[in-house]
């Protein structure tokens, strides 16, 4: 039993009780994904599991077995450059205490393919048609599972906008 | 959390040989079992895992479609076929949860989560008839602001979370359960039970058994339909009440109407009264509340939830406009 994170492979704990959270950051070290409610509450711990977003907070590790998991840890550039997402929320003010940034992050790279891929959400007008581009509406709506509580979440949006219109260094 | 034996199987087969082994609890994607077991609500000896069970879509031979109960939310919202044909169940999934959730849960978890009621959630805190039979119930004269305006009984007034399920109600849908005697069809209308005086006990689903799909069948009314959720904030939160409805209209009057509310009972509460009021008549907003009316005259509210009647006449008869295309 192992599961790839970051590329890198790793054993699974033998206690099934340990969620993905709790390996990720307790025994693996990686604390970049954080621990907000603890019960899929606020998306702080989200990570992305086969290209899926996910609350690692409500997984158990041995549930991830053979998959691939990428965090926050896993976005920069192999030189240490950010991820263009990253960069734009520093650009666009997506955080003050930065508590929710890494579960944000990984929500909204994960939504994006989403939305590439033609998903529809709630809000979307014509489920069959699917999103007819990415409002501030539908990304507000796909974003939703991300709370901040320092209230950034204009900023958020923004800096999603400016990575969905390829403007982003 | 207490220690538990954990197993993932391969094949519903293989699924009910564990059980039948071992009695414990099926996992899908967790959402809701996880999280009640990290606060000792539940606590199973054993996890069955059936996430990664083979769960497909596809059509059926009689031109319904069957969806497997492993496939997750997101999945089945995205499916071209459920949004053309079934478009209430995909909107009624999207209305569900966060993204991240609807990766992860699946359509038997869906069916089967347990109630939000904060009385059940406070196992330290409150007396809860569901969480502990025979000990009473603080939403009754509590804060019930969620809770039940159908179908509630003096010892429980819990409501069902899901918003799929109240899609499927309206679609007729039927749900396939393999078990230690076989498979068997129930109409999900039947799968889940009212409190009564025992509401620790919320399906007639037997130990051991294992939802493995549901159909739908298609209708002209299930093509023309949505669903409508009303909530405390515009996203990311349970059902005040909720609205899945389904239209066909010919020559002026209604052929076929399908409508559920959500958020009302402890179960997914078809609308049969507004339905056999409609039929026949012109699709008009004055008939629409008149019909929503004669569903909800029959509503029992508390202290907290009686607003819930007005939401829920205004939201059926602005569902109904919007699929009839007449002004709201």
């Amino acid at each position: 039993m192992a599961i790839v994170i970051n590329g890198m492979d790793y054993p699974l704990p033998d206690d099934p009780r340990v969620s993905l959270l709790d390996l990720l950051r307790e025994q693996l070290h990686l604390t970049g994904t954080k621990l907000g409610c603890n019960q899929g509450g606020c998306g702080a711990c989200t990570v992305i599991v086969d290209g899926a977003r996910v609350l690692s907070c409500l997984t158990l590790a041995v549930q991830a077995d053979g998959r691939e998991v990428r965090t926050i840890e896993g976005m920069a550039a192999p030189d240490g450059g950010l991820h263009p997402l990253q960069q734009a929320f520093i650009e666009h003010d997506g955080f003050q205490c930065g508590y929710c940034t890494p579960g944000q992050i990984c929500s909204a790279i994960a939504m994006v393919a989403e939305l590439r891929r033609g998903e529809p959400s709630y809000v979307t007008a014509d489920l069959a048609e699917g999103p007819q581009g990415a409002t501030r509406q539908e990304i507000r709506e796909r974003m939703s599972g991300n709370l901040c509580r320092c209230g950034a979440h204009n900023g958020i949006v923004e800096a999603i906008e400016e990575l969905l219109s390829g403007e982003a260094p | 959390m207490r220690p538990f034996d954990y197993r993932c199987a391969t094949s519903p087969t293989e699924a009910l040989s564990i059980a039948g082994a071992q009695p414990g609890r099926y996992l899908g994607g967790g959402t809701n079992l996880v999280d009640l077991m990290r606060q000792n609500i539940d606590a199973p000896a054993a996890l069955i895992d059936v996430s990664r069970l083979p769960g497909i879509i596809e059509d059926t031979p009689t031109g319904g479609l069957s969806i497997g109960a492993s496939v997750r939310n997101s999945v089945a919202a995205a499916h071209p076929s459920v949004r053309s044909r079934f478009p209430m169940l995909s909107r009624a999934l999207l209305a569900g949860a966060s993204a991240q959730i609807r990766n992860m849960a699946t359509i038997g978890g869906n069916i089967l989560q347990r109630t939000r009621c904060p009385y059940f959630f406070d196992a330290t805190g409150s007396r809860c008839n569901k969480r502990e039979p025979g000990s009473g119930c603080d939403a009754i004269g509590g804060f019930n602001r969620y809770h039940a305006i159908f179908g509630a009984s003096e010892h429980c007034i819990a409501t069902h979370p899901s918003d799929m399920c109240v899609a499927l109600a309206a679609l007729n849908a039927t749900v396939q359960v393999a078990g230690p005697g076989g498979e068997r069809d129930v109409p999900l209308l039947d799968l889940h039970r009212l409190p009564g005086d025992r509401p620790d006990i919320e399906t007639i689903l037997q130990p051991g058994e294992l939802i493995t799909a549901i159909a739908l069948s298609p209708s002209a009314a299930a093509a023309n339909s949505t669903y409508r959720k009303v909530r405390d904030r515009s996203s990311y939160a349970f059902a005040l009440i909720s609205v899945a409805a389904g239209l066909e209209v010919a020559a002026g009057r209604i052929v076929d109407v399908t409508i559920a509310l959500g958020g009302v009972a402890a179960k997914p509460w078809r609308a049969l009264r507004a339905e056999q009021n409609l039929r026949g008549a012109a699709p008009t907003k004055e008939r629409f509340l008149a019909a929503a009316d004669a569903e909800l005259a029959a509503a029992k509210t508390l202290d907290g939830n009686a607003f819930k009647v007005e939401f829920a006449r205004r939201t059926v008869a602005a569902v109904l406009c919007e699929l009839a295309g007449v002004e709201p």
